[in-house]
């Protein structure tokens, strides 16, 4: 089990999701109304690590994070 | 990297760092304050931080600045901020200009784009996300 964290605007409470790639997790976030529209602008990082490559596995316990757009300052 | 609740209070952050490194032999200080306009009938702007990825990419910066013999702050704001005040101030003391004011750019405009901090306008007591002027990471899109 794996653990799934809206971060900022998204505005979804966090998820435990059995999964254990990230490609795995796109496929079952993508059936979500509210997360899919920001998955294609979103960045991710699995526990506080930022990640490029959908084909990173997950093990039991990470933690993933999804960034959306940001704007500081 | 310092984050405080609402606005900065800009003088005091300044002269603090001025008076760490008063004694550091930097020839340059640059700052930079971010200051919210009123513009577009805000009444402020609110911001939320994830902490844990912006003290690692701080942290990447600072890393960056020491090898070219500079030091790089940053001070934000988290939650409501009001018109008229800063949420954002940065500075680089090196030994020589020149360092100084090409690294502030690059570490501003980085910060811009990079920071895992999201913007949100203050109107008619409602929070709105600042989608419009808000840029997807590096790296974003992985699992659309």
């Amino acid at each position: 089990m794996i653990q799934v964290e809206f971060l900022g605007p998204i505005g979804h409470s966090d998820m435990q999701v059995e999964a254990s790639s990230l490609e795995q997790l796109s496929t079952i976030l993508k059936q979500n109304p509210i997360i899919a529209p920001w998955l294609d602008k979103s960045a991710v990082a699995i526990n506080d690590e930022m990640v490029f490559r959908v084909d990173t596995l997950l093990k039991d316990g990470d933690r993933v994070s999804i960034l959306p757009p940001v704007c500081g300052g | 990297m310092e984050i405080y609740e609402g606005s900065l209070d800009v003088k005091m952050i300044f002269g603090k760092w001025l008076d760490e490194q008063s004694h550091s032999n930097y020839g340059a200080f640059i700052p930079f304050v971010g200051t919210i306009r009123d513009e577009d009938d805000i009444d402020g702007l609110s911001f939320d931080i994830y902490e844990p990825i912006l003290q690692k990419w701080f942290d990447g910066w600072v890393a960056k600045a020491k090898t070219q013999g500079a030091i790089v702050k940053m001070a934000h704001s988290r939650g409501d901020v009001a018109i008229h005040t800063s949420s954002y101030i940065s500075a680089v003391f090196s030994p020589k200009r020149r360092i100084a004011l090409e690294l502030i750019d690059e570490f501003v405009e980085d910060f811009k784009a990079n920071a895992p901090i999201w913007k949100y306008d203050l109107k008619n007591g409602k929070r709105i996300y600042a989608q419009e002027r808000s840029t997807p990471m590096i790296g974003s899109g992985l699992l659309g």
